[in-house]
């Protein structure tokens, strides 16, 4: 439905956007994720025709929606810090996006008294706004977004300013609501979690481009490169060099390890990184060919495994992984991973 | 670094300009104190006031606030409570009001005898002249000549056509000078015909602007505006000053002063001792000072205006350029001071509405 | 001790005594330096011995210019909005080449006197002003094409032009703080540009509007040089009639009757515009993210921006840039038959001012004029921030004195300075406060001038900080004195800025007043102009454009430090 092609974007001299492209399907909440200044926002002004892109166009059904002034796109935007209007009571920031469509009046007050319903708050039709808490001017600036029923809704960081309990309860409910309209929506976030929680669909901006797309799973088992893999925290990243291509053997500042590979694997000699999942760890024993030793520095126990900091190296001194039996804190230990659970990936850009 | 510092860097500057100027205010004053208060056009000497301050021992200081009126009004509501010891500034259209208000006290200075008579309006001795000055026409030299045209000699003459749009004069209810001319043309054609007069003046193309600066410097063609209006209600003194404020130097005035019979009125300065002072003898030695010919000699140069006493030289400008009329317009001082609302506003409904 | 603090304590929580705290130290300036001296004025002009009764009185004495002074005030005002808006949109939104010159040449009018500014406008509108000379050479006229001396438009375009500054300065600085997201969320709702602009940034600006309205309503309603030197004998405000019945006619008595009627106009018309805002109160939030100034765009902002310029120039700009021509150009008049005089260019009149031609013992070297001004500007500056620092504190408690003393405050622009000027010799005319042992005194009259529009713009400032910010520093912590330091003070740095400017601006340029309060000895640069020009004579007429451009450019400077520390500061937050 909705096609964002080439957007090209640069913000004081240097560039924002570098030809981001993808699209939304019908029905679909996806993600914008990435990290802060990776210029999600802007990508959002860009498609709603706050802000005008240096290059690329967005389409909507196959029109192009670049010489369409914003007013005239029908998305609905919900900015982080909400911008509800401070001169117009709760009823009225609802009430603002049909007023703007000329409906009939009875229909509007209809639609508002539904809104406050759904965000559960009927009785605050005529409080002032800026009376609120934080949490009720999130679900007011909701029920504004929504009310003139977008045929796209965009939410900007819509939790970034809550505190983590509100957060939790209000994405949630945010979820419920997504699905009960059955809207498509770009959610543009920060935080994983939050993102994992709502998303059908994952975009992480990177740099200028969209680095990885996919379903939340995706990005956990196959992340692109290091860098996705650390912003996700996937797990330990050990940089090597590559020994062999098949079978491919990197060559470590610990030792030689098999690695297995998501596509091409790398040429000989080229520097990659491995990827170790805490929770793919075993005792070593004399049958693995990938092992590590090192001095346990801290044991926690999590329930069903104990989460141990192994000291390798100077290089490596926190290598993290999850085990099912204890361990003792300053005694020698020795980790085994299966040729299988070694993930061997691209130094991308962004190593820094 | 941050916002606030800029702020705080200037509060501090302002804190020392405060300072600074308490203290100069507060430093001691000195032990006698002559003050003369007195008009925005008051001006004189460094060297002769040095002089007179060494010759008696005492400082002088002049407050000077505002034009004639302001001056006045300020003498006026402060009697009871006088800021100064001499006023300097009443001209004869305010005479009578300043001695109504009796701010002054009387005093007879024997230089009085120097004085001619015509200018001691005064029989009480409580205000004594210092020196005179006529408003005239004054007219722009190169306009006439380069124009073939005579100049008026005369009011009469100009209501003649050939005239017509040529005199810019000001309102008498917010200029002195404009008061003055007003007054001239009753003293000729008395208060039964001088309405007349203006309404035909006015038909004539008068041009009416409320002060002479915008007259003098915007309106006539004979100074630095370089207006539409080659005569303009002025001073005697205004073709003497044309040539010792000339941009480059000049030998001899752009403009000249009508000096017909009545054309010009003339304006009488006085001064007085106010009445409260602690310091009488100094003030009566002041006003000697201000009458003796070193004063008087100075006036003319630093005021644009004529001593009174008849032993005073006038400056070489003056001799070559100013005419001084030989019949000039003067009212009493009683009738102008009775008169002069009703003649402004008889003039206003004439010549404005 | 004890007991004292816990009685402070228990009354600090209530807004009346609060408010009273704050308002305190304001309200007793005000008493003594404003309604004191103005009071005892009125006593002594109505009692017995002035002889004045209300039966001498004409009713269209009063009428006539009341209704003269409405009527053009009201036209000059909305003149004025009607080219200020448009600029404060210009200023707030766009980055053009020029533009930090052009805001700066934009606020100078105001702190022209107005003899200077008359001297201005004659040098380019006048009968043989550049424009009337060029159009007579190009079409080879005998008579100057264009009379705007002496007419109405003359009144209304000097209004406009002193006073589009003051609706730029109030008007763009809210719009530039104003929440961009606001008008984002309005746009994506479906308001087209224009309905985005009437139902959220025209509401949310209103308040400022409104109090820029009725600073240049007052402004013009009191306007007097511009009225007498500009506008001519056929136009006479209430200020005007004033002067002429004080200093001229020395009717005392009607000149105070006509002085309290512009004083009960003024308060009605305070009275008025408070009820119109009251109830607006607008928190912003200070994180949110402000409008950042941009290139125009489209082809037809950049149109508007180009004609928004171009107007700017043309009326602000252009007068004092032919005064400021003029004053290097040697421009006798025909001098008959001796012939060729030389013209061109010069530096004499700049040269001059440094010279005491005659020895006289009132000169004014042009160091001392600038000195002396700028000493009584900064302490205006001085007196009027912290005075209006506490009043904006005060009126931000919720207390019922607030509508007392709020509409006290703003009298004194509606004082006719010749009546406060008489006032204070009634009044100061004995030591301490005799003028001539406290030079502080035309300071003083400046400030209460000043401190209306440093209330005006202070005050919505800090009513826009919420109160959240503070509590969460005081949460952490914080004692009052810092909160005031860490969380206040920044917040209101623009604003206070802007405060500064105007103090200044008006403390440089006001005149009425400082014609009864200069002292001989402390000649201002607007006494010395006024010097030079009421004396016949080329040079003299060029001494004074000469010191009128030195004042232009002094004040200029001044200006342009001021926004250089905005910026900076800016840069160091």
């Amino acid at each position: 439905m909705l096609t964002v092609e080439n957007i090209e974007k640069t913000y004081e001299g240097k560039p924002l956007l570098k030809k981001v492209s993808f699209e939304v399907h019908p029905d679909e909440t996806v993600c914008l994720l990435g990290p802060s200044g990776s210029g999600k926002s802007t990508l959002l002004r860009i498609i709603a025709g706050l802000e005008e892109s240096e290059g690329g166009r967005v389409l909507w059904k196959g029109e192009d929606l670049t010489d369409i002034p914003a007013h005239q796109h029908k998305f609905g935007l919900m900015f982080q810090d909400y911008a509800l209007f401070p001169h117009r009571n709760v009823a009225k920031n609802i009430a603002f996006g049909l007023r703007m469509q000329n409906a009939p009046k009875e229909e509007i007050q209809q639609t508002v008294k539904e809104a406050l319903r759904t965000i559960e708050m009927t009785g605050f039709a005529d409080r002032k706004v800026t009376e609120l808490s934080g949490g009720e001017q999130q679900r007011v600036a909701l029920a504004r977004a929504l009310a003139p029923q977008p045929r796209l809704l965009m939410l900007d960081e819509p939790l970034g300013a809550l505190d983590r309990t509100l957060r939790e309860q209000l994405s949630f409910e945010l979820r419920r609501i997504l699905h009960q309209t059955r809207i498509p929506a770009i959610y543009v976030t920060h935080d994983q979690e939050e993102a994992f929680s709502i998303a059908d669909r994952l975009l992480l901006l990177h740099d200028g481009v969209i680095l990885q797309s996919g379903k939340p799973a995706d990005f956990y088992h196959h992340p692109k490169n290091v860098w996705v893999a650390k912003f996700f925290g996937l797990g330990n990243l050990v940089e090597g060099e590559v020994r062999s291509r098949s079978p491919l053997a990197v060559n470590t500042p610990f030792g030689v390890f098999h690695a297995r590979c998501d596509g091409n694997a790398p040429q000989k000699g080229e520097k990659t990184s491995l990827l170790f999942r805490p929770n793919q760890a075993h005792i070593a024993g004399i049958e693995d060919t990938n092992t590590l030793t090192g001095k346990v520095i801290d044991q926690v126990f999590q329930g069903e495994t104990y989460r141990l900091s192994i000291r390798i190296n100077y290089d490596i001194p926190n290598f993290i992984v999850s085990l099912s039996v204890p361990a003792e804190i300053g005694k020698m230990i020795s980790i085994g991973y299966s040729t299988e659970d070694i993930l061997c990936l691209q130094n991308g850009k962004g190593e820094s | 670094m941050n916002k606030r510092q800029p702020i705080i860097l200037m509060f501090l500057m302002m804190l020392i300009a405060v300072l600074g100027l308490v203290i100069t205010a507060c430093a001691p004053p000195q032990l006698r104190t002559l003050t003369v208060m007195t008009h925005d056009s008051f001006a004189i000497s460094e060297d002769l006031i040095t002089q007179f301050e060494e010759e008696q021992d005492i400082t002088v200081r002049f407050i000077r606030s505002g034009d004639t009126g302001t001056a006045l009004n300020q003498a006026i509501l402060s009697k009871e409570n006088p800021l100064a010891d001499v006023f300097y500034g009443v001209d004869n259209a305010f005479l009578t009001r300043a001695l109504e208000e009796e701010i002054f006290l009387p005093y007879e200075s024997p230089l009085l005898l120097e004085i001619p008579d015509q200018f001691k309006l005064d029989p009480t001795f409580m205000a004594l002249p210092v020196d005179y000055g006529d408003v005239c026409i004054n007219y722009d030299k190169g306009y006439f000549e380069d124009n073939n045209i005579p100049v008026p000699q005369s009011l009469e003459a100009l209501l003649e056509p050939q005239y017509e749009g040529l005199l810019v004069t000001e309102n008498p209810a917010t200029s002195s000078p404009g008061l003055a001319f007003l007054m001239a043309t009753i003293a000729q054609f008395g208060e039964e015909g001088y309405l007349n007069y203006w309404q035909a003046l006015a038909e004539n193309g008068l041009v009416v602007v409320n002060d002479w600066e915008t007259a003098y410097y915007t309106n006539f063609s004979g100074s630095s505006g370089q207006g539409p209006q080659p005569m303009v209600v002025s001073y005697g003194s205004s073709p003497a000053a044309e040539v010792i404020f000339a941009e480059t130097e000049l030998e001899e005035a752009p403009t000249a002063s009508i000096i017909g019979p009545n054309t010009c009125f003339r304006q009488i300065e006085y001064v007085g001792i106010l009445r409260g002072t602690q310091n009488t003898a100094l003030a009566e030695a002041f006003i000697d000072f201000m009458l003796s010919a070193p004063f008087q000699e100075d006036i003319p140069m630093q005021m644009f205006v004529f001593p009174v006493n008849e032993n005073a030289q006038l400056p070489q400008a003056f001799q070559e350029n100013v005419q001084i009329p030989n019949e000039p317009a003067s009212l009493p001082p009683e009738q102008i001071d009775q008169k002069r609302e009703s003649w402004i506003e008889a003039w206003t409904e004439t010549v404005l509405d | 001790m004890k007991t004292i603090r816990e009685f402070l304590g228990r009354r600090s929580k209530n807004p009346t005594w609060r408010a009273v705290l704050f308002w305190l130290v304001p309200a007793l300036f005000l008493g003594f330096f404003f309604y004191q001296p103005l009071l005892a004025l009125f006593n002594l002009l109505f009692s017995k011995e002035w002889g004045f009764s209300l039966g001498t009185l004409n009713f269209s004495q009063v009428w006539d210019p009341l209704w003269f002074t409405t009527y053009q005030a009201f036209l000059s005002t909305l003149l004025t909005l009607i080219i200020g808006l448009p600029s404060a949109w210009l200023f707030a939104r766009f980055r053009f080449p020029g533009k930090r010159v052009l805001r700066v040449l934009t606020t100078l009018p105001f702190i022209l006197p107005t003899v200077v500014v008359a001297a201005g406008f004659n040098t380019l509108l006048g009968p043989r002003g550049w424009i009337n000379l060029g159009l007579m050479a190009l079409f080879d006229l005998s008579t100057p094409p264009v009379t705007f001396l002496n007419t109405f438009g003359a009144i209304l375009t000097a209004h406009v032009f002193y006073n589009t500054t003051i609706i730029i300065r109030v008007v763009s600085n809210a719009w530039s703080k104003q929440n961009i997201r606001l008008e984002h969320a309005a746009k994506v709702l479906g308001a087209s540009p224009w309905r985005t602009f009437r139902e959220v940034t025209l509401p949310l600006l209103q308040p400022h509007i409104l109090a820029g309205t009725l600073l240049v309503f007052l402004f013009n309603f009191t306007s007097f040089g511009v009225v007498l030197m500009l506008g001519g004998p056929q136009f006479a405000t209430l200020e005007v009639e004033i002067y002429i019945q004080a200093l001229h006619l020395l009717n005392l008595p009607l000149a105070a009757v006509l002085s309290i009627v512009q004083l009960v106009y003024t308060l009605t018309i305070t009275l008025l515009h408070n009820s119109l805002t009251s109830s607006k109160n607008l928190s912003i939030t200070p994180r949110a993210q402000t409008l950042v100034e941009r290139r125009p765009n489209k082809g037809v902002e950049r149109f508007a921006v180009i004609i928004l310029v171009v107007v700017l120039f043309s009326l602000l700009v252009s007068p004092l840039a032919s005064l400021a021509a003029r004053s290097f150009v040697k421009l006798e008049p025909s001098r008959g038959e001796r012939g060729d005089i030389e013209r061109g260019l010069t530096l004499q009149f700049y040269r001059e001012l440094g010279v005491n031609r005659r020895g006289s013992l009132f000169y004014v070297p042009p160091i001392a004029a600038i000195r002396n001004s700028f000493v009584f500007a900064l302490i205006t500056i001085f007196i009027t921030l912290i005075l209006g620092l506490l009043v904006a504190y005060g009126l931000r408690q919720s207390s019922p004195i607030n509508h007392v003393l709020d509409p006290l405050l703003m009298l004194p622009l509606g004082a006719s300075a010749i009546t406060l000027g008489l006032g204070f010799i009634i009044v100061f005319n004995r030591p301490p406060f005799s003028n001539l042992n406290f030079p502080i005194l035309l300071p003083i009259a400046h400030s209460l001038i000043a401190l209306p529009f440093i209330v005006r713009t202070l005050s919505p400032a800090l009513q826009s900080i919420p109160n959240s910010l503070r509590n969460a520093a005081r949460a952490l912590g914080a004692s009052p004195l810092r909160i005031w330091y860490e969380v206040d003070l920044p917040l209101l740095a623009p604003s206070i800025l802007v405060s500064i400017i105007f103090a200044l601006t008006i403390s440089l340029g006001e005149f009425g007043a400082s014609t009864f309060l200069t002292r001989p000895e402390y000649p201002t640069m607007p006494v010395a102009i006024f010097r030079y020009i009421s004396q016949p004579g080329a040079l003299n007429y060029g001494q004074a454009l000469a010191m009128s451009t030195l004042l232009m450019l002094v004040c200029a400077s001044g200006i342009l430090l001021i926004e250089r520390l905005q910026t900076a500061g800016k840069d160091w937050f």
